[in-house]
């Protein structure tokens, strides 16, 4: 557990184009990271519509979809992040506090 | 005007698919509908992966029709390695660009689900990949799966039923293939969004032999055979078995031939049988039916005609061995490969996978001669009417091909009705039928021969007794 307090969050954020679930998922997560994980985190958005080859890499099915590279192991939080206390669980941010 | 009517009764003809598996094209009448989504289902091992998949590889390989196969269960390596037992290099097909494997991989354990979404990422993958080759044909095997992963399951229902919609659009013939459910044709009722092709395949034993079967449910705006027709899954991967695509229609012949044992030959007028008839030998135990028909086999073969002998109850060697013991001699033709001789305990297998077997080989080694020594003895993996069937198959398929077919039956003392089923099964169909008997007479059985009947030629109808020497069958009295 203390390993994992001194490791970066890296995030990517799958979507596809400017609909209003990807437009939230990228508004949610942006407004979370700064509050929770400021100056710990990198976040990447990559839009399958202009890159669909990269889909397959990250198993993405679901759109939008959030998923956490690092700290291992990966998670993955599907939905438009609207959810604060769902995505703080799923990151496993909410452990890291205690 | 004839022209336009003509012109719109073909656009109301569904254009279809050929599948390039083995008799599913003719049950199917050519093919599944092409541009449609087709719902393969069964249960467990049923063969709907390798059905798909040797869609797919048929489509690559037979018709230039690139392939997608998004697999929700096997990895691309585990999905190689099963089919490479079937000849196929799924690996090179991949490298030439002839073929995506796509292994979607959904796992509950690390999905959080929060707010609204969809499957749009799917699309994506599956419409990246059909565009990076231009495939034409589309696996979804087995989408399923997804209700394990996705927890939302109103969502992933309307979203299939996008997908399946998507997909028409998109114009690729898609096998979707789903897991039997108990009361459905799958589990998760794929059935309901898929509405113009439902394969069912099936997989039973019966007295402790199994068989594997395929059953067309339903074909919008296609007629299709209705039956359950037997498949066989082997080294060359799917095959099926059409009932009723056979016709009565074969092409008779004229010329005669010798039964390879001249005294028998004089017994019927026109001194031999008929080139393509098929012939029944009757009798009781050690009446010397194999010795006839080895007589048969060994005329075929110096007629220099490849000649296939199925040998049910005697080894290869046995059956070799015991022939030179009378004077037939086998050894020269099995050397020169004119002579197969395929031994199988009728109970390895069930009926249709004997019948199936005995297709590939005829097909393999194209025979001029059939022999199956005893068909009585497949009546232990069936019941009357399915051997029935099976040898009405069996002689179909060999008067199509024109194939001298010589029959053994086994026939029991005594009792006569209950048991003489596979001489009453074939003797309708055979062409020829000579009975033979070892009647106890003064302490000496005394062996006769009578031929019963000879379509299309007149023929002796009194017993011949014969003797066997070790230079064979010799004929008393004939003239």
């Amino acid at each position: 557990m203390t390993k994992e307090k001194s490791e970066k969050f890296e995030l990517r954020l799958y979507i596809a184009g400017q609909t209003p679930n990807s437009v939230a998922a990228i508004r949610n997560i942006n407004k979370l990271c700064k509050e929770y994980l400021d100056g710990k985190y990198t976040i990447e958005v990559i839009d399958l519509l202009v890159t669909p080859q990269l889909a397959a890499g990250d198993q993405i099915v679901a759109i939008p979809t959030l998923v956490r590279k690092i700290p291992r192991p990966i998670r993955k939080i599907i939905g438009d992040l609207s959810n604060e206390e769902k995505v703080l669980v799923g990151l496993d941010i909410r452990t890291l506090e205690k | 005007m004839k022209g336009k009517s003509k012109r719109s009764e073909i656009s109301n003809v569904l254009p279809k698919l050929p599948t390039g598996i083995e008799g599913l094209d003719e049950i199917t009448e050519g093919g599944l509908p092409a541009g449609r989504p087709v719902l393969v289902c069964g249960g467990a091992g049923c063969g709907k992966t390798l059905f798909a998949i040797q869609f797919l590889t048929k489509g690559v390989t037979e018709y230039n029709e690139p392939g997608v196969f998004m697999s929700f269960e096997e990895t691309r390596k585990d999905l190689a390695q099963n089919v490479k037992s079937l000849g196929v290099d799924l690996e090179k097909l991949i490298r030439d660009k002839k073929l995506v494997v796509d292994h979607v991989r959904v796992e509950r354990s690390e999905i959080e689900e929060t707010g609204e979404y969809d499957l749009e990422g799917l699309f994506i993958r599956l419409n990246y990949a059909i565009d990076s080759i231009g495939a034409k044909r589309v696996v979804l095997d087995t989408i399923e799966s997804l209700f394990g992963g996705i927890p939302n399951a109103a969502i992933l229902r309307s979203e299939i039923r996008r997908l399946f919609f998507w997909l028409k659009e998109k114009g690729v013939t898609v096998i979707i293939t789903g897991e039997r459910g108990e009361q459905t044709f799958t589990r998760q009722g794929l059935e309901e969004y898929v509405s113009d092709c439902v394969i069912f395949l099936d997989f039973r034993v019966i007295n402790q032999i199994s068989t594997r079967r395929l059953r067309i449910v339903k074909y919008r705006g296609s007629t299709h055979g209705t039956n359950e027709y037997p498949f066989l899954i082997d080294e060359n991967g799917i095959s099926v078995l059409p009932i009723t695509s056979l016709k009565l229609s074969h092409k008779l012949s004229k010329d005669i031939i010798s039964t390879g044992l001249p005294s028998l030959d004089k017994l019927f007028y026109k001194n031999g049988i008929y080139k393509g008839s098929s012939t029944l030998i009757s009798g009781t135990a050690g009446t010397a039916k194999s010795i006839l028909a080895s007589y048969f086999a060994a005329q075929s073969c110096a007629r220099k005609e490849p000649t296939l002998y199925f040998s049910f109850e005697e080894s290869p060697d046995q059956l070799v061995r015991n022939m030179k013991s009378v004077g037939i001699n086998f050894e020269s033709y099995l050397k020169s490969n004119l002579l197969q001789i395929h031994s199988a305990r009728p109970s390895l297998q069930g009926l249709e996978m004997h019948l199936l077997v005995m297709h590939k080989l005829i097909r393999e080694h194209k025979p001029h001669a059939v022999i199956v020594d005893p068909i009585s003895s497949l009546l232990s993996v069936g019941s009357f009417s399915e051997v029935r069937d099976m040898l009405i198959r069996l002689i179909d398929l060999l008067k199509l091909s024109r194939i001298n077919a010589f029959f053994t039956a086994l026939t029991h003392e005594g009792n006569v009705e209950e048991k003489e089923v596979p001489v009453n099964a074939v003797s309708s169909l055979a062409d020829v039928w000579i009975n033979l008997d070892n009647e106890m007479q003064q302490n000496r059985r005394v062996r006769s021969l009578r031929v019963v009947k000879a379509r299309g030629m007149g023929h002796e109808t009194e017993a011949k007794r014969f003797s066997i020497t070790n230079k064979g069958i010799i004929m008393e009295d004939v003239r």
